[in-house]
């Protein structure tokens, strides 16, 4: 193994010590790897002198020093088994950014039926699927974070659902944070061919509570008519740097259900973006951050209306308790000729602590006169008639608020379509506001 | 029913209260004992919705003046939560929607925090189930109103029978009826009335806010009170609400206006 040097600061930092991922037996991977580091010293870490990153000030990150992920992960089952969710017969497990096969259960693979593996492995026996995809929807040329995952592209999940496959339970992804100042580069790749379906989630958890940075990329490729259902769960560590991008690209007649809950961490960035690449493609965004002490989440979210008769529906929560502060951008671009797009979002906060912070922005770009597109974006606090309301009942002022508070974020975890999961994040809300 | 020896449940005493610095009311004396209805009717706007928020706490309200005793103690030092604790219950003129909220979640969370207080252990979610069916029963309410958001979505009928409902679960010492009446249709009105007649004991009290006889045709008070300007004044038995029905509030005003020698 070498070591991958590369101009910049944040790179240096983030690279020293790091063992460079081994070498793929396809030249055309360790090409894209060999791009990206270069695009990734050309490129420079985001100040908030950036627009996109306006409210998002990364530089604690660049203080962070990275030590190298020990080989070999060294949890056994009784120290994940709390992770695990009972509905999901399919489990891939990730300590560190490094596939555990002993913590997994992957399914039987028969024939020409759908894949669920681990990337660096797979990539090997699917190239030919795989090669049109990877990197071209999550594109690193202008994003130094995928440039940087991209660098580092090793271990990830690749899901495959050949045309007409339904996976029945969900597949659960798990990362796992065990090590401090360690650095993981997760990459995903879903290829959901025409009429395919499957439900996969992302489940950013941890075992310690010292920094350390998870930048994330995944991809999602929706074939004729295919359907994704992507849940997305950020509990990192409370002194975690979370780095996170999904790219989605629908075809034709395609639906695309997200909700993505951020919890943890003591940045957040997720940039979530969604192209409709061909008529009458749908997509549901649903995301809710719940942040307290002095967290920051931020999520950029932009839905790309490229062709006629598109569907978008989005509605986006931040609840924002002491000194946090939220972040939101949800663009929502209507090309020209992407008639009969149908539109809508809205953007709710509540704030909680009176240092708290929101900033919202909905952005759109209307390029096409014959589209329905609605948006509203609401900051507030409490409604003091409701809890009245609740007082009057014999419930306590803080037992009113923890309830309208619960309320407000469990409207989104409520589209959670996994039992087990959406109860253990009730409960969580429940703690939250009941700490506050 | 009146008892004569019955205790004094709610002594109201020269109670005055603003609401943005306006007075509304303006001195109210009221003396209600275990076991009796009484009957607030009044114009609108003369404060028979600022007496009862007043009474269950409402923070918009400032008391400027006068004393409430409520079961031997000051109801005005108690905060909102512990007046109905103590027993005070309001079914709202206007109950307001909580969306995200489930009916049933609410309504086990107040029942809990009652039980709680007696020092009764806690129902969970399957045995209150059970309760408070049997208690929706009695109101011919439907089941899934549990399972929609507190008043979401429901007509101004079905809001009123989930605040008795309220009353149902939480057995108050005093309940104050605001207008209960207000959009009920003619069934749910004996629907309605018929539950709360049954929740009436010779040991709690309640006072109805209403601006109809057919109120008073089913829940008979023993007293009516005519509030005007933030004042009761007068005071009848049932006659009076019949008497008012055929006279109007001018009879009233005319009465006091000749009594004073304007
Ligand atoms: N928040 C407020 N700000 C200003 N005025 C108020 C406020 N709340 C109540 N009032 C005024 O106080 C007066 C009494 O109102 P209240 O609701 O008590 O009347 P009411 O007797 O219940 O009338 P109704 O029969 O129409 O229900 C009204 O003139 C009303 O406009
Ligand atoms: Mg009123």
């Amino acid at each position: 193994m070498g070591t991958v040097t590369v101009a910049g600061g944040y790179l240096e930092s983030l690279l020293q010590g790091q063992p460079r991922p081994p070498s793929s037996p396809l030249a055309w991977f360790n090409q894209l790897r060999a791009d990206a580091v270069e695009r990734a010293s050309a490129l420079k870490v985001p100040t908030t002198r950036d627009e996109e990153w306006r409210f998002t000030d990364i530089s604690p990150l660049l203080g962070l020093s990275f030590q190298p992920v020990s080989a070999g992960s060294a949890l056994d089952a009784a120290d994940v088994g709390r992770f695990h969710l009972k509905e999901a017969a399919i489990r891939l497990v990730f300590v560190d950014g490094v596939y555990a096969p002993a913590l997994s259960r992957r399914p039987e693979k028969v024939g020409t039926g759908p894949v669920v593996a681990n990337l660096s492995e797979a990539v090997v026996a699917h190239a030919t699927m795989v090669k049109p995809h990877l990197a071209r929807h999550a594109r690193f040329q202008d994003d130094v974070f995928t440039a940087v995952n991209t660098a580092f592209m090793h271990d990830g999940a690749l899901v495959f659902l050949p045309r007409g496959a339904a996976i029945r339970s969900p597949i659960h992804l798990l990362f796992i944070a065990s090590q401090k100042a360690a650095a993981s580069h997760p990459r995903c790749l879903v290829i959901a061919e025409a009429g395919s379906e499957a439900m996969v989630i992302e489940d950013y958890v941890t075992l310690q509570q010292e920094a350390y940075v998870n930048n994330a990329v995944t991809e999602i490729v929706l074939a004729d008519h295919a359907r994704i259902d992507h849940v997305r769960i950020q509990r990192d560590g409370i002194e975690a740097f979370h780095l996170g991008r999904c790219a989605v690209s629908l075809a034709r007649e395609s639906r695309y259900r997200s909700v993505a809950i951020a919890l943890g961490a003591r940045i957040s960035r997720y940039n979530l973006d969604t192209l409709l690449a061909a008529e009458g493609a749908e997509c549901t965004l649903d995301g809710l951050a719940l942040i307290t002490g002095r967290q920051l989440a931020d999520t950029h979210t932009c839905i790309d209306h490229a062709m006629p008769h598109g569907t978008s529906r989005q509605s986006h929560k931040c609840i924002v308790d002491d000194t946090a502060h939220a972040v939101f951008n949800g663009k929502i671009m209507v090309r020209t000729g992407a008639q009969h797009t149908d539109s809508s979002q809205s953007s709710r906060n509540l704030l909680l602590g009176a240092r708290a912070r929101v900033d919202t922005k909905p952005q759109l770009e209307i390029f096409a006169d014959d589209v329905k597109c609605a948006h509203g974006a609401t900051v507030g606090q409490l409604d003091s008639e409701e809890v009245f309301y609740l007082k009057s009942r014999g419930l306590t002022e803080t037992a009113a608020r923890n309830l309208l508070t619960y309320a407000f974020g469990a409207e989104i975890i409520d589209r959670i379509p996994v039992a087990s999961l959406k109860h253990r994040l009730e409960r969580t809300v429940l703690d939250h506001t009941q700490r506050s | 029913m009146i008892r004569a020896d019955s205790d004094i449940v709610l002594e109201v005493h020269g109670l005055r209260a603003t609401v943005n610095d306006i007075e509304i009311l303006k001195g109210i004396d009221l003396t209600v004992r275990r076991g009796e209805i009484h009957a607030i009717m009044g114009t609108n706007g003369s404060g028979k919705s600022t007496l009862a928020k007043v009474l269950a706490g409402h923070e918009a309200y400032r008391v400027t003046g006068g004393s409430v005793v409520f079961e031997g103690g000051n109801l005005l030092d108690l905060e909102p939560e512990a007046r109905a604790r103590a027993g005070v219950f309001l079914a709202f003129q206007y109950p307001i929607e909580i969306p995200g909220v489930a009916n049933s979640h609410f309504l086990r969370l107040a029942y809990n925090t009652l039980r709680a207080q007696r020092g009764e252990e806690e129902l969970d979610p399957l045995e209150f189930e059970d309760f408070v069916r049997d208690k929706m029963k009695l109101l011919e309410m439907n089941p899934d109103f549990l399972d929609r958001g507190v008043n979401e979505g429901f007509s101004g009928g079905e809001k009123k029978r989930n605040e008795i409902l309220q009353m149902a679960l939480l057995e108050p010492r005093l309940a104050i009826l605001d207008e209960t009446d207000s959009g009920l249709d003619i069934d749910a009105l004996r629907i309605v009335t018929q539950g709360v007649n049954r929740l009436a004991n010779r040991d709690n009290a309640i006072i109805l806010v209403t601006h109809y006889q057919r109120m008073l045709n089913h829940i008979v008070p023993d007293y009516v009170h005519v509030m005007e300007s933030g004042r009761i004044v007068k005071t009848g038995e049932k006659s009076l609400a019949l008497e008012l029905e055929t006279r109007g509030y001018d009879w009233v005003s005319g009465e006091r206006r000749a009594a004073a020698g304007v």
